[in-house]
């Protein structure tokens, strides 16, 4: 557990860059400190590890002070992953990686051995244990920053703005893998960013906070999109607000799902006919995985992968309600497609049963 | 080129290699200083950006010394005080090494500069006390242009070590005085010719130092110099 206690930083000159913070980050929880620039949301990170000294108030690490600690000592504590990765250009990845292991005493070999596995835990080939900094892209670059962070197995870690330097693409994809790694960890973590929609996809629970360094609102995902404590918090949530805390809604079992009929590749174009519904009708593979979706007036002969439209997306049975709305408004045919667990076709709906689902129960179950 | 080969220069106290090795021992000797002095100066300037005048100022004014009428000056100033050839060599190794300490400062204050800050900031996050991020990361990672500097500097002493002849101090600065004096265009040439070879010579061993010392994931990266002087480019070699 992380604690701030009334904890502000005033600068000489008079400004206050945090003010009076109280703060909790739960052990095993992935707390996030977001809000505009300016905030103090990195202040109040870097106060953790004594980066930044409070200039009053106490910060707990598992109930002990952090200003009677040794700063150095304290931070070889806590994982501290950063923007631009700050990897150390002249060392190799794996000795990147090792960093940690070997300020702690470890021999290097052994460290080596430890960096390793991490590097295959976030997702680096261990061809890249030779290799420069410079070699790897940004991505890549911030999963060695990840492991390296993780090397010495800290109880803590500090992550400001992990992933924001990278592009929208990879960017979800860290953040995915990052969740699925947190999930086995179970560290306890406070992150820092200004990306909302990043504190809502990855935060256990989220801090925003104002200008001049108050906390605005601490609360779950969930809470923050429907209920915001004030003007600032929820314009700060932004539009789309009652669309996204779909995103935290389970669909399992509140929206019937109706059968569809298929068609696989190859199928003559009279076939497709016959089972279509509407002037669309889904193709799938020999598995029952939906390919995308086809008009069977436009086929002359036989089905082909290039009659296919693919803009559908498709939803889980298991997912959110989001994921759900989302397969039936991007359908061509306007029926979503909904599949189970390992991909397989369960079948469709349409935008408007899950609008009455939802109309019908309007406090449904969260997914967290 | 005569000069160069007739064995009897090749021998004896005025013999070309007595010359090349008291050339290299002022050199080497004034390299050396400059180096205690410009190295933990720059490294302090770069790491606190205390007395970042020096590097504009102060650096850039030595640059310009008149290095001949300086030692004159010296001479004039310091011989009387020492009785023995003390007396001479001392002025010499002062020009020297104010020629050197130029260089080596401004590329050692510019390579600490140019360290990634956010490889500092991550270095201190993770634990690593002032020492250590000095010698584990500031250090390696400015060699690149700190090696420059003290490369440029050894060419600049290994040229200009020829002035000590002119206080009668040997080195190859003797076959171009001696040879002026005697009309003696051989001889003249063979001291430039040597000088110009003594220089490649260093500054060769000086990039295979460079190359094997400086980390591969350093050496494809063009690190600009933060300060106004040298901007150096790392060959993108090994």
């Amino acid at each position: 557990m992380i604690k701030f206690e009334n904890v502000t930083k005033a600068y000489p000159d008079g400004t206050v860059a945090v003010d009076g913070l109280y703060l909790e980050a739960p052990t095993g929880k992935l707390t996030i400190l977001v809000g505009p620039s300016g905030c103090g949301k990195t202040t109040s990170l870097r106060m953790i590890n004594r980066l930044i000294e409070p200039t009053s108030g106490t910060i707990y690490l598992d109930d002990q002070p952090t200003s009677g600690m040794d700063a150095a000592l304290l931070r070889r504590r806590i994982g501290y992953v950063i923007q631009h990765a700050g990897l150390f250009p002249h060392r190799t990845i794996v000795d990147n990686v090792a960093t940690m292991p070997v300020l702690l005493g470890e021999s290097r070999q052994k460290a080596r051995m430890t960096a390793l596995e991490l590097m295959e835990r976030v997702g680096l080939p261990a061809n890249f244990a030779k290799r420069y900094p410079w070699q790897l892209s940004g991505g890549q670059q911030q999963r060695v920053g990840v492991a390296r962070a993780l090397a010495s197995d800290p109880a803590f870690m500090l992550m400001d703005e992990p992933f924001s330097a990278v592009d929208p693409v990879v960017r979800a994809q860290l953040q995915d893998e990052f969740l699925r790694l947190q999930r086995e960890i179970g560290k306890t973590i406070i992150m820092v960013t200004h990306d909302i929609d990043e504190a809502l996809k990855l935060g256990d629970q989220v801090a925003v906070m104002r200008v001049g360094g108050k906390l605005a609102q601490m609360a779950t995902p969930s809470e923050l999109l429907t209920s915001p404590a004030d003007a600032f918090v929820a314009d700060f949530v932004g539009r789309d607000r009652g669309y996204r805390s779909l995103g935290f809604t389970n669909v399992a079992g509140t929206v019937a799902v109706s059968e569809e009929a298929v068609v696989q590749l190859g199928a003559s174009a009279a076939e497709a006919q016959a089972r279509a519904s509407g002037a669309w009708v889904l193709v799938v593979d020999g598995g029952r995985k939906p390919l995308g979706w086809a008009q069977p007036e436009l086929i002359g002969g036989e089905l082909k992968r290039e009659h296919l439209n693919l803009s559908g997306t498709s939803a889980t049975s298991t997912g959110t309600m989001r994921q759900l709305l989302d397969a039936a408004l991007s359908s061509p045919s306007r029926r979503g497609v909904v599949v189970n667990d390992s991909g397989e076709l369960i079948g469709t709906v349409t935008a408007s049963d899950i609008v009455k689902a939802i109309e019908a129960e309007p406090h449904l179950e969260t997914a967290r | 080129m005569n000069y160069l080969f007739d064995p009897a220069h090749w021998t004896g106290a005025d013999g070309i290699p007595n010359l090349i090795g008291e050339h290299l021992v002022y050199s080497l000797i004034a390299l050396a200083i400059a180096a205690v002095i410009a190295v933990p100066l720059g490294i302090y300037i770069g790491v606190t950006g205390k007395g970042v005048f020096m590097i504009a100022g102060l650096a850039n004014a030595l640059r310009a010394l008149p290095s001949v009428g300086l030692l004159i000056l010296l001479v004039l100033l310091i011989s009387p005080a020492f009785p023995s050839k003390m007396g001479y060599i001392l002025p010499s190794l002062i020009v020297l090494v104010l020629l050197a300490v130029p260089p080596i400062l401004t590329n050692t204050y510019a390579g600490i500069r140019a360290v990634d800050a956010a490889a500092v900031d991550a270095a201190k996050g993770m634990g690593f006390r002032t020492m250590k991020i000095l010698t584990d990361v500031q250090l390696p990672c400015s060699l690149p242009l700190m090696l420059s500097g003290v490369r440029s500097a050894l060419l600049q002493i290994i040229s200009t070590a020829t002035i000590a002849a002119y206080i009668s101090l040997g080195g190859l600065g003797r076959l171009l005085i001696d040879g002026k004096a005697q009309n003696d265009y051989s001889q003249m040439v063979a001291g430039a010719v040597l000088v110009a070879l003594l220089a490649l010579f260093f500054d060769q061993l000086l990039a295979f130092i460079t190359r094997r010392v400086v980390s591969p994931g350093l050496t494809r990266l063009t690190v600009k110099s933060a300060a106004a002087a040298d901007t150096v480019k790392i060959p993108a070699t090994v």
